[in-house]
């Protein structure tokens, strides 16, 4: 007889076990948001973090969005050829980049880039005890450690998913009018017909903001509750990359629902 | 590293974000063609629309001269009434014809505006009487065909 329970009671376990997660997840969040005071008061500690997030991610935001680029170029080229219409490769591009993958691809990397280092390093706080060594000396960790790095991802991702996206353009530029021989003039002025400001480019910026908010989030979350082991933190680490990554995209269909379905 | 240099980095990576984005606006957006004219109103209904867009521009001699900036439906007449944002800097008769015309064989939809040859001009909230809808496709088709089968 127990052993036909076990499973329903394992399923029980873990549903519940999700749903408190998830509710520590958003009590971290309510936490973070509540003690962002400090962020006024000592601007110079979101600065640094903006440093460490921002600037470090900037070299690999830029060399994929280019390749992005040179490839959306490419393959883009091949399939309007078919139709005869080369010249709205540009539109092509720069649409994709600036209402997907600009967004998307730059969170992904995001997550890898700087969420990883994120819950290592917090991870690693609370494994060598400097987080509790902060609550004995009547510093708030929360408000000292996570709020000064979630704002930093919160700044940093919608201005690397800008700079990707400007890139890839840029890198569509170069194989279709560079390379391939596309008519300039025809390249930018059917892609600036088709690209709206306010439908593509600012609701490009809102979902890398939203993207910015959650992958940080979730690194942050998974940091301070990572077991205080090295193989703690190597597992929390994963579980970043695997949960950002999920979220991301999941999150971008309904943005994308919501956005672009009139 | 020295606090200054961090600093002067991160101003420099906000700064990348902000060239990045003025990039995209004018390169590759339409901020360009975006305009805040003061502008004024006109109505026009259309028996058939096609695919109008909201936003659509309004062309005269393939000069844009203002925007679509409204589509319902009335239902005591049962035609489409179209608002159409004018810029103040261009002035046309009462009796401009406006159509729907499309823009290459497979392109966007805009509206063409016809000037007429009356003294009074087109005011604020003013209506277009003469108007031609958009050409359907399939209608051009039957009717190519019930005139082949009369001869």
């Amino acid at each position: 007889m127990n052993k036909l329970l076990s499973p329903i009671t394992a399923f029980g376990k873990h549903v519940r076990l999700s749903i408190s997660g998830l509710g520590a997840f958003f009590h971290l969040f309510l936490a973070i948001i509540t003690r962002s005071g400090i962020a006024f008061r000592r601007p110079g500690l979101i600065s640094q973090q903006v440093h460490f997030i921002g600037n470090h991610s900037l070299l690999i935001i830029t060399v994929s969005g280019l390749f992005v680029g040179f490839v959306l170029g490419l393959q883009g080229y091949y399939t309007l050829n078919r139709y005869g219409s080369e010249e709205a490769l540009g539109l092509l591009v720069a649409l994709s980049l600036t209402r997907e993958l600009g967004p998307v691809v730059t969170a992904l990397l995001f997550a890898g880039r700087a969420g990883t280092s994120l819950t290592a390093e917090i991870g690693l706080m609370r494994a060598g005890e400097q987080l509790a060594a902060m609550e004995v000396m009547a510093v708030d960790p929360v408000r000292r450690v996570l709020v000064p790095r979630f704002w930093g991802g919160f700044i940093s991702m919608p201005i690397l998913a800008t700079v990707f996206s400007a890139v890839g353009v840029i890198g569509g530029w170069i194989v279709g009018v560079l390379m391939i021989g596309i008519d300039p003039g025809s390249f930018w002025s059917q892609m600036q017909a088709g690209v709206d400001i306010f439908n593509d480019i600012l609701n490009g910026v809102i979902k890398s903001l939203v993207f910015g908010v959650v992958v940080t989030l979730i690194a942050l979350y998974m940091g301070w509750t990572a077991r205080a082991t090295p193989e703690g933190v190597s597992r929390a680490t994963t579980r970043t990359v695997v949960a950002s990554s999920l979220a991301v995209l999941g999150l971008d269909f309904l943005l994308t629902a919501l956005m672009f379905s009139n | 590293m020295s606090r200054e240099r961090s600093d002067f980095l991160v101003g420099l990576f906000l700064l990348i974000g902000l060239i990045a984005l003025a990039f995209l606006a004018l390169r590759a957006g339409n901020l360009n063609s975006f305009s805040f004219a003061p502008t004024y109103t006109v109505q026009a209904s259309f028996d058939n629309l096609g695919g109008l867009k909201v936003r659509a521009p309004v062309k005269s001699s393939g000069v844009v001269v203002g925007r679509v900036s409204d589509i319902r439906f009335d239902n005591n007449e049962f035609r489409a009434v179209v608002s159409l944002n004018l810029e103040e800097g261009y002035v046309f008769p009462e009796d401009t014809s406006a159509s729907i015309l499309t823009s290459g064989l497979l392109g966007e939809q805009y509206i063409g505006l016809t000037p007429g040859g009356s003294d009074e001009n087109l005011t604020e909230n003013s209506r277009i009487l003469y108007t031609q809808s958009a050409v359907v496709l399939e209608e051009l088709i039957s009717k190519f065909l019930y005139n082949m089968g009369n001869d």
